[in-house]
């Protein structure tokens, strides 16, 4: 107890000076040092009702509407596991390659605090519903690693407790109170906060390729708690861990994790123990703080949840499970790259979510050019979507309507330019045109048709005739001069291909 | 088990109980011979018996995923010791 206030004493100061030190801790000195991070991420799960009750799960309602007799803590009152609940974290442990529990049994977890009326959380402790697994990450210098899961279990959330600037009390919602999570427990694999960041854009992502979990962090979906320490690289043991909450953006996980990594060796530097404990951080200044409400002492006192029996995932409900699973991002990028033969970088934008993957890969069921279907959709479709910020869902162009573009592109009856430039932006207003008839009726079909390019080709060299002998005596560079000015005489509508072809042909005999 | 003081004033502050130091006695006491009672419990051999978490031996006993009757608003802050028209009070949780 006495080291803890000391060290806090001279934390108060530490923090203050922290931009001075910052900029003092060399890279030698941090190089000595290996960060080691785990995380624990709570989901809230998408069912419409509570995890042990049916009081709606919908957010942003009234305060303390979306309430019942077993939420509130009333005594005489029995709980009932949520099926879909169920599912849904058995799911998300088939994604993550993790053992599933058969045999489920709940937990009583006891502490007292005003957001939890029961004065326990029903939870999971020895046989969490998946054991083990893994998230596959990939960072920026194209490494790519795997972060080992050590546990998956389902537990409940807690009320809302609002401490408010000026008041007195503490006003506490229950809305939230009894909506299903899963907590996704880490293994401390994580080396670096690139690869913790990489590591939450997993986890969303695959929560929302499974529906499961709307992976909003901003709104609380999602949230992360990091247990960070330091040690001298090439150490066996851990370092002492400090567990930092309140980080509400990906962002705001990875600078928690920076600053902790240098305020820990700075203490280590200094000679001072790193205390055990739990640190909130601060957004404005990017910094984090020790949390000194809860008791120092967490005895939760787990003990097998009497008011529910177990759940048992049979072999037939675990088949049905995993029959419903739908295509994950690793799949589709596996079969993107092998099967497409799309470069790792379209892969890895195409299947950032799972629509615009999924409207990809409908599109390439439809068309056999799937690196113009990709620049088709990292291009003119992304962008069209961002700037009108627009799900793929609302974009006013079918896969078949894109596949008749790519087609138009693939006959050589257009080029990609005026392909995205000139029948693209018609397209999303003419919703009933085919590209074919958008590209005739704005008269864009390409001339390919040796007979009817001839003509042009020989009035434009018999134009310039100087420019041919120059040409004939070794200028080759002219090759482009030529081209432009049948490009110009056919109003853009020559293909360039059978133009160039032709005039080689004549030029050089 | 001889239950020391010590472990009396844990307990009564995990449970937020309060009582004098001749009150921790007694129950230091009560916890004791209540233990010892339950330690006969060790003189049976469980090897190969598998711990009982229910009194039951239902399984999944579950619910589908639909939304059910709610407390009213109202009917739901009746007995809050202090409340307003939207929220439960309770004293200040963090300075």
């Amino acid at each position: 107890m006495l080291l803890a206030l000391e060290a806090s004493i001279f934390e108060t100061n530490f923090i203050e000076q922290h931009e001075i030190i910052k900029n003092m801790l060399s890279a030698e000195i941090k190089d000595k040092y290996e960060l080691v991070v785990g995380l624990e991420v709570h989901a809230q799960l998408l069912t419409k009702s509570k995890m042990y009750a049916t009081d709606s799960t919908e957010y942003g309602n009234l305060p303390n509407t979306h309430i019942s007799v077993l939420t509130l803590g009333h005594p005489g009152t029995l709980p009932k596991v949520n099926r879909k609940a169920v599912e849904f974290a058995v799911k998300m442990g088939l994604a993550c390659n993790s053992q599933i529990t058969r045999k489920n049994i709940f937990a009583r977890k006891n502490y007292f605090y005003p957001d939890l009326p029961k004065g326990y959380q029903i939870t999971q402790d020895k046989d969490p519903i998946c054991v083990g697994g893994e998230v596959p990450v990939s960072l920026s210098d194209g490494t790519k690693k795997s972060i080992a899961l050590t546990r998956i279990h389902m537990e409940e959330d807690a009320g809302k407790s609002m401490h408010l600037a000026g008041e007195v009390d503490t006003l506490v919602d229950f809305n939230r109170a009894g909506v299903p999570l899963i907590e996704i427990v880490s293994e401390p694999d994580i080396r670096s906060s690139e690869e913790a960041y990489a590591y939450l854009v997993e986890i969303k992502k695959l929560v929302r390729y499974l529906d499961i979990c709307d992976g909003n962090m901003e709104e609380g979906s999602l949230r992360c708690d990091a247990n960070i320490s330091v040690r001298i690289r090439g150490e066996k043991e851990y370092g002492k861990k400090v567990e930092v909450k309140n980080m509400n953006s990906f962002r705001n996980v990875s600078r928690a994790i920076e600053y902790e990594y240098e305020r820990q060796i700075e203490l280590i530097e200094k000679g001072v123990e790193i205390i055990s404990e739990t640190r909130t951080f601060d957004a404005t200044t990017g910094t984090t703080a020790s949390m000194r409400t809860k008791e120092d002492l967490n005895d939760y006192r787990y003990f097998p949840e009497p008011d529910l029996s177990p759940v048992v995932v049979s072999e037939e409900w675990l088949e049905s499970i995993k029959v419903s699973m739908p295509s994950l991002p690793r799949e589709l990028h596996h079969k993107f790259v092998n099967e497409f033969g799309l470069p790792e970088y379209d892969a890895g934008v195409l299947t950032d979510s799972k629509e615009i993957a999924l409207y990809f890969e409908g599109l390439c069921k439809l068309t056999k050019n799937y690196k113009a279907a990709s620049n088709l959709m990292m291009g003119p479709v992304k962008s069209y979507l961002n700037e009108l910020t627009l799900h793929i869902s609302d974009f006013p162009i079918s896969p078949e309507r894109l596949a008749q573009l790519i087609s138009l592109i693939d006959e050589g009856k257009v080029n990609f330019s005026v392909a995205t430039q000139k029948i693209y932006p018609v397209m999303l207003k003419e919703r009933e045109q085919s590209p074919l008839t958008i590209a005739q009726n704005l008269n864009l079909i390409q001339e390919s048709d040796e007979g009817s390019l001839l003509p042009i080709i020989e009035s434009v060299l018999a134009e310039n005739e100087a420019k041919v002998a120059e040409y004939r005596s070794g200028k080759k560079g002219l090759m482009g001069m030529f081209m432009g000015q049948v490009m110009k005489k056919s109003h853009g509508k020559a293909d360039p291909k059978v133009a160039t072809k032709l005039l080689a042909e004549i030029l050089d005999n | 088990m001889q239950i020391d003081l010590n472990t009396v004033k844990k307990m009564a502050h995990l449970a937020r109980l309060e009582f004098d130091e001749k009150g921790a006695e007694k129950i230091k006491n009560d916890m004791t011979q209540i233990l010892d009672w339950v330690e006969q419990l060790n003189e049976v051999d469980t090897e190969g018996v598998e711990p009982l978490t229910t009194m039951s031996s239902e399984v999944n006993v579950l619910r589908e995923d639909k939304v059910g009757e709610h407390l009213s608003h109202e009917r739901g802050l009746a007995n809050a010791p202090q409340k307003d028209s939207d929220y439960f009070r309770v004293p200040k949780v963090l300075e």
